[in-house]
């Protein structure tokens, strides 16, 4: 593979400022939890159950019991510290408890307490048979890729691996566009959420079959789908990966269903949260540590969301907030115990297609994004920004997306669509774009490793400036703090504060005597 | 047909598609068929295509698209025609003129900094459309409403709820609401701009300001279906926005009545049917 030659000093340096930067985030990390994290740990616990609305919609247990605790301001105990005394009186299952205390048969605060240590006994043996399940269902994942041919590896030496997504928002329907796009050559699935859900602070209940631009992020619809592809793999004989979203108000949430439904991709990024989503920073970094310890248990591979930069900022001009972005992602991760294999690091091809030799710089961003995490399943995003109705002219920069991918060794590619800016794909535009990616995958599979990038040539110099400029992008935010240069516009030209966002509420200042042995555990 | 082909010149009477000679109609269609690729397939393929108006059709290719479907290129040339000198289609009212020109038009007639608000509404995360209206890089050259130095331009982002967006009109006395809707899934973008007038008119502020929307699928016509003022599709430029915001203002100066009957007329039409 041809390789840039990149100055290994900056990148060392980018790499120690992104760990001073993530230092006082770990430390307010520590101090809290959030009632996503609180109402995640009664999933892992089993309880999957809902209760029914005066409007007839299903909100789930967990939500009531945790808001329950939240409004007496006894969250900073952690829930497990009320619901396990529950269990112990009670002498209930976690699902029979919850039910109990959702409908409000039961009020956990007012329950005789049985000692803390016998509470915190009983929290740990709970938690540990949950993460004993939570293993079980990786082997079981890691046994069927194994039966089953697998296409990936994330150093990305195999080419990249054939990503489109599915938004019907009936997850019955998606099943039939999801088996026609493996059917045609796709390796990954993903299914794209409705537009609102990352602002949801509760996870729909149940198979659903209505959305908005996507379908609905369901332990359920996790299910239905993982079953069509583990069927649609065998007939192929060919592991094909699942992939939802774990960003939003509910990340821990989704990382406990996916890790159980044995998804092989989340999406998975605070940074993505807090600047498109506005979601507070607080509670989104503190959400994405404990979803990143289950992630890491279950060995599945986050993707990152610095692509979306590009499409707010100049992807010329703004290179160097990717970049940065991606090394204190890294960080991110590296301190949620994950290891490289699983950071799915994204960029994109974002630059305007008019701009001289634009090939050149794109080439560039991608080789360095894969020679500076070489370990990492670099996640590669088309081009949306300068997308339109012109679908012959977009599918024309699908194709040069798709050269510039095999060419780079991206691992992800997340295939275009010539309809982009249009509608969420019709089967027939995830066909032309399969066939479009099979084709130049094949015809440049070794192109790569037949060339080599000129010193000082073009493509090596933007690398090289792209680099520097990140290290100074990194040295700012390293001198203000993350949170102030995101108040001040360091990522994608936006600008958000520690305490504004959504679901700032949720955050909760743990006491000395808070119960949560998966931190231990996972 | 013999008199179509000795011309060179489009019979605008009778406009039909362009292929390689005047008059050919040649369209070419992409669609695909649940069902398995088969003669019988084709033929279904070639029978819709016959219902839709053409002739000569000329299946280019049938693929496989999955089990199940059966993906067809087809050509045909249309038997309609259109008399193009009949049609007519509601435009935007404005005068296109740049930045600097409408800075210092409001200045002089208006006298005083235009407020102006953006959102994408509803559920809506997508604000590279309002964006690029409003914030000062704008789009494609042209800077956006935040540059103008008598436009007092706030982008107030995504998933905006109506309400609050109407809110904050209200309190900061908005001369112009612009909305982008991007998601269009189920036409929730037209509920949401309805939705938006309907709470205009009731707090009673559906006259007090210009409402303003836009998105890839947002046309001027749509825009005044919803009850808009106006609507913008892809491509338009910061300038044409503002220059609009500025003329539509000038115009209700002028004639301040007539935009107040515009209201119960609508109103009136809404409950006739």
């Amino acid at each position: 593979m041809a390789h840039l030659q990149l100055d290994t000093g900056l990148i060392d340096r980018c790499r120690e400022l992104a760990e001073r930067i993530a230092v006082p985030i770990s430390g307010m990390i520590a101090k809290n939890t959030t009632v996503a994290i609180e109402r995640a740990v009664l999933r892992l616990l089993g309880v999957e159950g809902a209760v029914r609305e005066s409007q007839g919609q299903f909100f789930p247990e967990v939500n009531v019991i945790v808001e329950d605790l939240h409004k007496e301001k006894a969250l900073g105990k952690g829930v497990l510290s009320w619901f396990v005394n529950g269990m112990i009186q009670k002498k209930m299952t976690a699902p029979e408890l919850a039910t109990v205390v959702a409908n409000r048969k039961i009020n956990l605060l007012t329950l005789p307490r049985a000692s803390d240590k016998e509470v915190a006994a009983k929290a740990i043996e709970l938690a540990q048979k949950s993460v004993e399940t939570l293993i079980a269902r990786r082997e079981q994942r890691d046994a069927l890729r194994k039966k089953l041919h697998d296409p990936f590896d994330p150093t990305g030496k195999n080419g990249p691996l054939i990503y489109v997504i599915v938004a019907t928002g009936n997850i019955y329907e998606d099943v039939v566009q999801a088996r026609a796009a493996a059917q045609a050559g796709a390796d990954a699935i993903a299914v794209i959420r409705s537009t609102a859900q990352s602002l949801l602070d509760y996870v729909p209940h149940g198979a659903t079959t209505e959305g908005f631009g996507g379908t609905y992020a369901t332990q359920a619809n996790f299910r239905i789908m993982r079953e069509a592809l583990d069927d649609e793999g065998q007939k192929l004989g060919r592991y094909l990966r699942l992939t939802n979203y774990c960003s939003g108000l509910c990340m821990p949430e989704i990382a406990a269903a996916g890790a159980l439904e044995r998804l092989d991709f989340l999406l998975n990024d605070a940074m993505y949260g807090i600047l498109f989503r506005d979601i507070n920073p607080k509670r989104t970094l503190v959400d994405q540590h404990f979803s990143r310890r289950i992630i890491a248990l279950s060995q599945i591979v986050i993707h990152t969301g610095e692509d979306n930069y590009l499409t707010t900022a100049d992807a010329i001009e703004n290179g160097h907030q990717v970049l940065a972005s991606q090394f204190i992602n890294e960080r991110f991760a590296l301190n949620a115990l994950m290891q490289p294999h699983l950071m799915g690091l994204g960029h994109a091809q974002e630059m305007d297609p008019e701009h001289p030799n634009v090939f050149l710089k794109e080439i560039a961003r991608a080789q360095m994004t894969r020679d500076i995490f070489p370990e990492a399943p670099i996640k590669f995003m088309p081009p949306t920004r300068f997308k339109c109705g012109d679908i012959f002219y977009s599918h024309l920069m699908d194709a040069m997306f798709n050269f510039v991918g095999v060419l780079t060794g991206q691992t992800i590619q997340l295939l275009g669509m010539p309809t982009e800016a249009m509608h969420t794909p019709l089967l027939q535009d995830r066909w032309m774009s399969i066939k479009n990616a099979k084709y130049i995958f094949n015809g440049a599979k070794d192109l790569g490793r037949e060339i080599e990038y000129k010193p000082h040539g073009v493509i090596s110099e933007w690398a090289q400036k792209v680099l520097t400029d990140t290290l100074a992008h990194l040295e700012m935010i390293q001198a203000k703090g993350l949170l102030k240069a995101i108040e001040e516009r360091a990522f994608a030209e936006v600008s958000r504060t520690e305490t504004g966002g959504k679901g700032y509420d949720g955050v909760i200042e743990r006491d000395k005597g808070y119960l949560n042995p998966f931190f231990e555990l996972l | 047909m013999a008199t179509l082909s000795k011309t060179a010149k489009p019979d605008l009477k009778k406009l039909k598609p362009y292929g390689d000679i005047q008059g050919d109609g040649t369209v070419q269609l992409a669609f695909t068929l649940p069902v398995e690729p088969s003669p019988e397939a084709r033929e279904a393929a070639v029978l819709l295509v016959q219902k839709m108006g053409y002739e000569q059709i000329k299946v280019a290719t049938m693929e496989k698209a999955g089990e199940g479907f059966a993906f067809f290129v087809v050509y045909g040339n249309l038997k309609h025609t259109i008399d193009f000198t009949q049609i007519k289609v509601l435009k935007v009212d404005s005068k296109k003129r740049g930045r600097d020109e409408i800075d210092e038009e409001i200045r002089t007639k208006i006298g005083r900094k235009l407020k102006v608000f953006g959102a994408c509404t509803g559920y809506d995360a997508h604000t590279v459309g309002i964006d690029a209206i409003i914030n000062m890089k704008g789009f494609a050259g042209d800077y956006g409403l935040e540059r103008y130095q008598w436009i007092d331009a706030k982008n107030l982002g995504a998933q905006v709820p109506n309400e609050e967006l109407l809110k904050i009109a209200e309190r900061e006395g908005a001369d112009a609401i612009l909305v982008s809707k991007v998601v269009t899934q189920h036409n929730i973008h037209i509920r949401d701009l309805k939705d938006l007038i309907k709470r205009a008119e009731k707090a009673g502020l559906r006259d007090k300001m210009i409402f303003v929307s836009g998105g890839p699928r947002l046309t001027h016509p749509m825009a005044l279906e919803c009850g808009f003022d106006a609507g913008f599709g892809v491509g338009t430029k910061p300038s044409e926005v503002a220059g609009y915001i500025l003329d539509e203002l000038l115009r209700r100066k002028e004639k301040p009545v007539k935009a107040k009957a515009k209201k119960p007329a609508a109103k009136k039409k809404g409950k006739t049917k």
